[in-house]
């Protein structure tokens, strides 16, 4: 028997309907192996392994667990198994503690046992390098910690075998080098761990090997150490494709939108934004880099006109649109895309399908009272023919596309109302690589337009490739705008912490930068 | 070790298939009911008979139940709208209440000579900027403080329906009722006049459904009531003034509730009085969620709740079995049919064709 084989899955097919999410697919995983699962959206990374979590059933082929053939009738089986998945969306309680979070659901008794819990996941933490406050409500905790909870909360229930979906799409890089130091502790501890991912760079840091997906085929395992990064995007995509981001510099530029001093304070009083000031051009593509939560959603959103700015001014030209609402701002004859990071949530109409997607930007506009839908069924037929989203319809509820479709669906209508200025929040967010290049091409055409577009990022490499000059955010503040050519990416850090370009050119002696 | 059935999520179902699903529900609840009825020790099938025979029987029972689908179906029409919008209007009765002392609040002080459709058309008015207001106080609350509209619209029912019959022992007592207390019927020029023996009200109900069915799907209010319903923060986003949409959604609701009280009290009661309300606002809701907020397949889902009603109210008098048994049905259809939408959502499968060693 290979007792080292901690995951075998063999001729997995999977469907829903007319849909094949998976077909004959494999899967290998060892123990002591960190595994990564590469493939686009839609590649069926997430149906594979909501059947090793037993959500799904397959429906052909076989999963082995350390060597023993099993069939999982819910998902209770494969924890019993010791398999522990950490979803993408978080599966907490906001009002609880960490450790009463860990033991919900639990079937050992029905009080929490306040001592021995705290020194058992204390004895957890310790093993596996974890560090957690087990009396923290989640309500408190930063994205990472509460991500930290979650894999505690798998161990504690005797996972050995960790899988997690995406897990570094919402940490900062900090948070990310934690989290892969806590991933190779759990490999020394002989534990199994799969990522599904489509960062290449991740794969390449953290992973053993790769096993990457394609239309919900398995194409190929590969060691890490033996492949290189354009190898696999010639895998995920299919075909060799050169995938570089262009920056032009392009004349003309113009001031657009110009922030004065604006301070604006969140439900809790306290400020979100402190005195913030920079100017947006015509033909640029403006970054905003910084730690999670540093106040970007802030930015956004009182550029749209959706929150209270306490003080300062927001010039539109030569408007200042602070106290307008979005309708003000729309009849203004301001037009202003925004993405806004939740997609779904805000922005766009979760149940309701293309078409009435694309009327909720227009409708407003349309004389009379009533909803005109025939130009917008031919503005949702061009936008998903030009974006190239794959949808069986434009009648299909967004809700059921792909989050890359979805992504696609509302950049195609906020560029489809020609807007000067569009304000995008983590517009690749939880994109794959195809996609996500081609929201940068999108970008780019925008800002050869004329368009002042405002890119709010996490990767810094992205930052840098793609943007003319980049906005340097620090708990609300400002902490520098540099040129993405000449800043280095250690310097970039240090202004997320806090640092002013100041100290930074003290730090670098006598070699100064300029902003 | 491993459970016997298992339960997967499913994707999309076709619709004949969902109807196949619906008719079992509701079949196996009219079983179910008929096993009640046998632990009573009924005969279930006379009952069921019964039923259908008092709802359908004769022309006079079916203008019985077309004229209890009247205020049902208007009710409904009026909860659809709000609940489109997320807001669990439970007020109905209230509104309804509300509207009915609108209409009396006309009828009891004009002159007998002044012409019908001008008293009826003030009694309508009066009766929708009643129940319009009723349905306005819960609404600017959740629009300006957010305030829950659940607990607030069910406590405005008890407000209304005690007003009323403080109306009805007090200042509003009919002074040639022998101390008996009840308001005046109302002057010949105050009632509804019908058509093939029922009420006009079935027009005017009819009107409503092409009305509802229009407006939230055709005009640009409808659509933003449906946009706050799914997201708030995206109707934001869009510029939508999302407190005046409250607002403009309740007071059609509220105001579609007010007619219901001006056509029971007009038509039915030919009075005002504290019970006229008699319910509907609350099966109203049941009404309008199975036929899952569209106005069309309502008006069908009201008929059959209306025949319901009326045959239960025919085996009360006929057979002298309590008119719960009535209830009874409905429950178990409402309890049938919203358990199906599981088994429209998962799939079950049954055994396992390997088992593990």
């Amino acid at each position: 028997m290979q007792q080292n084989i901690a995951i075998e899955m063999k001729h997995i097919s999977k469907s829903f309907g007319e849909i094949k999410a998976n077909e004959d697919v494999s899967l290998e995983v060892r123990q002591g192996e960190i595994h990564a699962v590469l493939g686009e959206n839609g590649a069926g990374k997430t149906t594979l392994m909501n059947m090793l979590s037993g959500i799904y059933t397959p429906d052909e082929g076989t999963i082995a667990i350390n060597g023993q053939e099993v069939v999982f009738a819910s998902p209770k089986d494969s924890i019993r198994l010791g398999i522990g998945m950490i979803h993408q969306h978080f599966k907490l309680v906001d009002v609880m503690t960490a450790k009463e979070n860990i033991v919900i659901g639990q079937k050992e008794g029905f009080f929490t046992k306040g001592k021995a819990l705290t020194e058992k996941v204390k004895a957890l933490s310790e093993q596996y390098g974890l560090d957690i406050d087990p009396d923290k409500k989640v309500y408190d905790m930063s994205v990472g910690e509460k991500q930290t909870l979650e894999i505690i909360k798998v161990l504690y229930r005797g996972a050995r075998i960790l899988i997690m979906d995406e897990p570094t799409a919402v940490l900062t890089p900090q948070e990310i080098r934690k989290l892969f130091r806590i991933v190779r502790n759990m490999k020394e501890q002989g534990c199994a761990v799969v990522i599904i991912t489509h960062k290449l760079n991740e794969v390449m840091e953290i992973s053993d090997r790769v096993t990457v997906l394609r239309k919900g085929h398995s194409i190929k395992t590969v060691v890490t150490a033996e492949t290189t990064i354009p190898e696999l995007i010639e895998m995920v995509v299919g075909k060799k494709t050169d995938l570089s981001i262009t920056k032009e510099k392009l004349p003309g530029k113009e001031l657009l939108l110009r922030m004065d001093e604006v301070t604006v304070k969140d439900s809790e009083g306290k400020n979100a934004l402190t005195d913030v000031s920079f100017g947006l051009n015509t033909y640029e593509i403006l970054g905003v880099a910084g730690v999670a939560n540093s106040g970007q959603k802030e930015l956004c959103e009182s550029l749209a006109g959706l929150i209270k700015v306490e003080k300062g001014r927001i010039f539109f030209h030569d408007e200042n649109i602070v106290g307008k609402s979005p309708r003000d701002i729309i009849r203004m004859g301001i037009r202003m895309g925004f993405i806004p990071e939740d997609r779904l949530g805000m922005g766009l109409v979760a149940g309701m399908d293309i078409v009435h997607n694309i009327i909720l930007k227009d409708y407003q506009s349309q004389p009379g009272i009533r909803l005109k839908r025939g130009p917008c069924i031919e503005k949702a037929k061009k936008i998903v023919r030009d974006l190239d989203i794959q949808t069986p319809g434009i009648n299909t509820p967004v809700k059921k596309l792909s989050g890359g479709n979805i992504q696609k669906v509302l950049l195609g209508r906020e560029i489809d109302s020609s807007p000067k200025v569009l304000i995008t929040a983590y517009p690749v967010r939880g994109l794959d690589i195809g996609a996500s290049y081609k929201i940068y091409d999108l970008l780019n055409e925008q800002k050869a337009e004329g368009v002042g577009v405002l890119f709010i990022g996490e990767d810094l490499d992205l930052l840098m490739a793609l943007c003319d000059r980049i906005v340097v955010l620090c708990h609300g503040e400002v902490t520098g705008i540099v040129d993405p050519d000449t800043v280095t990416k250690d310097d970039l850090g240090l202004l997320m912490t806090g640092h002013t370009l100041d100290e930074i050119e003290k730090m670098h002696g006598k070699e100064g930068k300029d902003a | 070790m491993h459970n016997l059935i298992k339960i997967t999520k499913r994707a999309d179902m076709k619709r004949s298939q969902e109807a196949i699903i619906y008719t079992v529900a509701i079949l196996l609840s009219i079983v179910c009911a008929g096993l009640v009825l046998l632990v009573l020790g009924l005969d279930p099938v006379n009952i069921f008979r019964s039923i259908v025979e008092g709802a359908l029987g004769t022309e006079m029972r079916i203008q019985q139940t077309l004229t209890k689908a009247i205020p049902l179906l208007i009710t409904s029409l009026g909860i659809i709208v709000a609940f489109k919008m997320n807001f669990w209007n439970i007020g109905a009765e209230g509104q309804i209440t509300m509207g009915a002392f609108g209409a009396a609040l006309v009828a009891l002080h004009v002159p007998e000579t002044m012409p019908l459709p001008l008293v009826l058309l003030m009694m309508f008015v009066t009766a929708v900027i009643c129940g319009a207001v009723w349905a306005f106080i819960p609404a600017i609350f959740k629009a300006k403080l957010g305030t829950n509209e659940t607990i607030f619209t069910l406590m405005m029912n008890y407000v209304a329906i005690k007003f009323v019959t403080y109306l009805q022992y007090g200042p509003w007592i009919d002074p040639n009722g022998s101390g008996f207390p009840r308001i005046a019927q109302f002057n010949s020029n105050c009632i509804l006049p019908k058509l093939f023996g029922v009420n006009v009200g079935w027009i005017f109900a009819l009107v409503c459904v092409v009305f509802v069915y229009f407006f939230m799907n055709h005009t640009k209010k409808g659509y933003e009531i449906t946009v706050v319903g799914q997201s708030v923060e995206t109707a934001r986003y869009a510029g939508m003034n999302i407190s005046r949409i409250i607002i403009i959604a309740m007071l059609i609701s509220g105001g579609l509730c007010g007619t219901v009280g001006m056509i029971q009290a007009s038509a039915v009661e030919k009075t005002l009085v504290a019970g006229i309300a008699n319910g509907y606002g609350f099966t109203a809701i049941i009404t309008a969620w199975l036929s899952k907020l569209n106005p069309i397949i309502c008006a069908f889902v009201c008929l059959a709740f209306a025949a319901l009603l009326q045959g239960g109210t025919y085996i009360q008098i006929s057979l002298g079995v309590s008119s719960a048994v009535a209830g009874v049905v409905q429950g178990l259809i409402l309890f049938f049919v919203l358990g199906s939408e599981f088994f429209i959502r998962y799939k079950l499968s049954f055994g396992h064709k390997k088992e593990v060693a």
